[in-house]
């Protein structure tokens, strides 16, 4: 039984670990400027953790395999040295990981989160509700119109609560359903929310940001291609959880700069 | 060996002898115990049936699914679940599992049964606290179901409950309204139940313990219940005011929860100065610890079996119960590992990571003791002996992914998909399952004085292995490609792709769920039929092995044992057994 044991618990080890290795199901391709250092992050995370994963299944499944069909007046054996290697090896070996992941990663959390958007970032308002995104771009004029929360209605494609009769700034204010931009343009994001908490989630960008009723939240990243990518709700937002989505377009800045053009005379 | 050394009682119990005494409103911990086992083993099939019908709706989302229209025409007209039926499915999946279950199986009811006996005491400190609190969870119970049968069912907010959605009421969505007042009025009570055990189970550790039970010669089981009931006592009296707010924010125009501003149903929402925020913070202070109350018993009663199988000492004794309490303290720094992308403020991302990284030290240690005691072991391959080798497995594949996701600058891509749902199921509820299983099949023999198969158990044991590995080990797979969890269906372009690997967990849940019944029929069949336990079957050292099987009502049938040793005295070479119990005097050798 010790043996068949062992070989379970290897083969289900190896199995899982092919998977991994082999990137079979995968990350899609990296767009972003943060991105890479996500990767390479969890590059050496895979690396340092599939280590750990393997070295404590085999040896789960070769000590099984040694202790099982021993007759039983056989003297058990202690583990070479007692516990104290282990304990040691275990604060010394995940110490040392611990140390390294943080050291690094806190560097790639801190590009992210921490540094502030590059000055001359494209600004866009974005504003999330059961169960879409919506997009704002100053106009014109550069500046947005401010927002009203008793002003906002949907039926009327007011989702931002704009009041374009008395505030002169949101008159060309632009609120389109797909979040465009210039390709190597950094981008500064403001997140509000209209109702209750959402997420904006672009795996190829490699962020993810919850929305806060309540609070503005900045987000900024930078596009290295173009094509067309799913922004998508990961906070549990209500019954079309599922189905809130939009698109994150990355434009050359020509197609960018006409396609601005077309939503401003509109 | 079974001739108990022992002092008199000093006060001696009556048995109750009427019906409703005896079983029902009974102060006998040994009953409350089963109470708690019972009551987890209803949770735990009605949350496995939920798993079951959301698998196969994720696979198959227009398949009709028999009776599940007749169940609820409005959640699941002519079998098909709509969306936010699918939500309310999960939202009771998860509450169902984590408090009556996970808190339930491993805690409360092991703990209650043999909490008292490991250390030598006739019944709980307080056993009329004891009685009321499975009581109390018991209202809890019919509570939290009777969101089943209200007009729009169970509240859709997730096990989680985030605000506002949660807070602000029907306008956010089905299931908001009543089903969310039950939900959150089901969960105070919960969390006053486990208030009253956790202060029962720490008044009966300090306080009852009998003479030579120092608290190192506790078993590792007592270890582990006893500081689960202190992790508990804080973290249920955190949640318990959450949720009053949150009741208060539902029902009596509070705005604990809420921000001004809020537009839901087209309609202003007469709320203002609450924070969202707050409620994740309260949460995850409570829902943190929470993972380590559902771990740290299953771990404690793994290393409290391991060696009787192994026929050795565990490895490092000191080093597991210090990890235990590292552990309990360190649960309380990393609540905000939950809350990376949630908008707090990202500089304390890099606070909440260190600690929870460091907290996989103790686990690790934890895991390489396991490990080492089978080193050089005379393995008895019994069924509680291999569902203790699985737990040492599916822990190492739960804890590996936490290196993953207690890293903010992974976590933004990996945070809220499949990755995490892997991750939790496998170091929470599949290793701590597997731990209820061991001790099911370890204590039955006490619990009811009769043994349950051993060959009925292996096959429940290699189907559920093999099973649980092919239902979470693929969602991480799913999770690096980036498959955000919690949606009723998978209508994004990237997500087409993943479907066949959902069909495959479906199916692979089906089957593992199906191996379950393997247990159910085990569990009823020995209850009457199966062979009669002797007192000791197993060979075992601490004081439950050293009274009969099942105990008498005050457990060591009007005396008190005196203990001589710890509970790890296996491997021995100098006396003709290779063993020694905890009561058995040193010059008996």
């Amino acid at each position: 039984m010790g043996k068949l044991f062992a070989i379970v618990v290897t083969v289900i080890a190896l199995v899982s670990a092919a998977f991994f290795a082999m990137h079979t199901w995968w990350l899609p391709v990296d767009i972003s400027t943060t991105g890479p250092a996500v990767d390479h992050q969890l590059t050496e995370t895979l690396i340092g953790t599939g280590v750990l994963f393997l070295a404590g299944q085999l040896l789960l499944g070769a000590f099984a395999w040694g202790s099982s069909g021993r007759s039983s007046d056989r003297k058990t054996k202690v583990f070479p040295g007692g516990a104290a290697p282990l304990v040691v090896a275990a604060i010394l070996v995940v110490g040392v990981e611990i140390f390294t992941l943080t050291f690094v990663g806190s560097k790639v959390w801190g590009a992210i989160y921490l540094a502030p958007a590059e000055a001359g970032s494209l600004q866009i308002d974005v504003q999330a509700e059961q169960f879409a995104f919506y997009f704002r771009y100053p106009g014109p004029d550069g500046k947005f119109g401010a927002v009203h929360p008793d002003k906002i209605d949907d039926g009327s494609g007011n989702y931002f609560g704009l009041d374009p009769a008395n505030d002169v700034a949101a008159r060309d204010d632009v609120v389109v359903g797909s979040l465009v931009v210039p390709v190597n343009q950094p981008v500064a994001l403001m997140l509000h929310s209209k109702d209750v908490g959402h997420s904006f989630y672009v795996r190829e960008l490699r962020v993810q940001q919850d929305f806060v009723p309540g609070l503005d939240i900045p987000l900024h990243f930078t596009a290295t291609q173009t094509g067309k990518f799913e922004i998508v709700c990961t906070q549990l937002c209500g019954l079309g959880h599922y189905n809130m989505k939009a698109y994150l377009q990355v434009m050359t800045p020509g197609d960018y700069t006409q396609w601005l053009k077309a939503q401003e005379s509109q | 060996m079974h001739d108990v050394s022992s002092l008199p009682a000093t006060h001696a119990h009556t048995p109750p002898t009427g019906f409703i005494r005896k079983y029902v409103f009974s102060l006998d911990h040994k009953v409350i115990g089963k109470q708690y086992y019972g009551l987890a083993l209803a949770a735990v099939f009605a949350g496995m049936v939920l798993s079951w019908l959301m698998r196969i709706h994720l696979a198959w989302p227009a398949w009709p699914i028999p009776l599940l229209g007749k169940f609820s025409a409005v959640g699941a007209p002519n079998g098909v679940m709509t969306p936010e039926y699918y939500l309310s499915l999960l939202t009771m999946h998860g509450t169902l599992m984590v408090f009556f279950v996970l808190t339930n199986a491993p805690f409360a009811a092991f703990g209650n049964y043999f909490l008292p006996i490991q250390i030598g005491a006739e019944d709980m400190a307080f056993p009329r606290f004891n009685m009321m609190s499975f009581w109390t969870t018991f209202a809890a119970f019919l509570v939290m179901m009777a969101s089943f049968f209200v007009s729009d069912g169970p509240p859709i907010s997730g096990w989680t409950a985030y605000a506002p959605l949660s807070a602000v009421g029907k306008d956010a969505g089905p299931g908001l309204a009543m089903g969310q007042n039950l939900w959150a009025i089901s969960i105070a009570i919960f969390c006053i139940a486990s208030l009253l055990g956790a202060l029962n189970f720490i008044a009966t550790t300090l306080d009852l313990r009998t003479k030579g039970m120092s608290l190192a010669r506790m078993p590792f089981s007592t270890w582990a219940w006893f500081v689960t009931s202190v992790i508990a006592l804080l973290a249920f009296a955190v949640l318990l005011p959450a949720c009053i707010l949150l009741i208060l924010d539902r029902v009596a125009g509070t705005s604990f929860f809420i921000p001004a501003g809020l537009v839901l149903s087209d309609k202003l929402q007469p709320h203002s100065g609450g924070s969202p925020l707050l409620w994740q913070h309260l949460f995850w202070f409570f829902g943190h610890p929470e993972v380590y109350i559902a771990i740290l018993p299953s771990i404690g009663i793994v290393a409290h079996i391991l060696p009787v199988f192994a026929r050795k000492p565990l490895l490092g004794p000191r080093a597991l119960t210090g990890s235990m309490i590292a552990i309990g303290f360190l649960s309380y720094m990393v609540w905000g590992h939950h809350m990376f992308v949630s908008g707090m403020n990202p500089f304390s991302a890099n606070f909440f990571s260190v600690p929870t990284l460091v907290i996989t030290i103790p686990a690790t240690i934890m895991t390489l003791l396991l490990i080492g005691t089978v080193y050089g072991a005379r393995l008895r391959f019994t069924t509680p002996a291999l569902f203790c080798l699985g737990f040492i497995s599916v822990f190492i594949s739960g804890g590996i992914s936490g290196f993953y996701l207690a890293q903010p600058s992974l976590d933004t891509y990996l945070h809220a998909t499949y990755f995490v749902v892997a991750h939790f199921h496998f170091v929470m509820a599949v290793a701590s399952i597997f731990g209820v299983f061991a001790g099911s099949y370890f204590w039955f023999p006490k619990m009811f004085g009769r043994m349950m198969s051993d060959t009925l158990g292996k096959w429940h044991f290699w189907l559920t292995f093999l099973g649980v590995y092919c239902v979470f080990m693929p969602m991480h797979y799913l999770g690096l490609a980036g498959n955000v969890r919690r949606y009723s269906a998978f209508v994004d372009d990237y997500l087409a792709p993943l479907i066949p690997v959902h069909r495959f967990i479906t199916i692979a849940a089906l089957l593992t769920g199906g191996a379950q019944f393997i247990f159910f029929w085990n569990l009823a069949w020995s209850r009457f039929r199966g062979p009669i336990a002797a007192d000791n079957p197993w060979e075992a050292t601490s004081l439950e092995w050293s009274t009969t099987s099942p105990p008498p009502f005050d457990n060591f049938g009007g005396k008190h044992p005196v203990v001589y040793r710890g509970p790890n005295e296996y491997g021995l070479e100098e006396s003709g057994a290779d063993y020694a119990m905890q009561t058995s005097p040193p010059n008996n050798n």
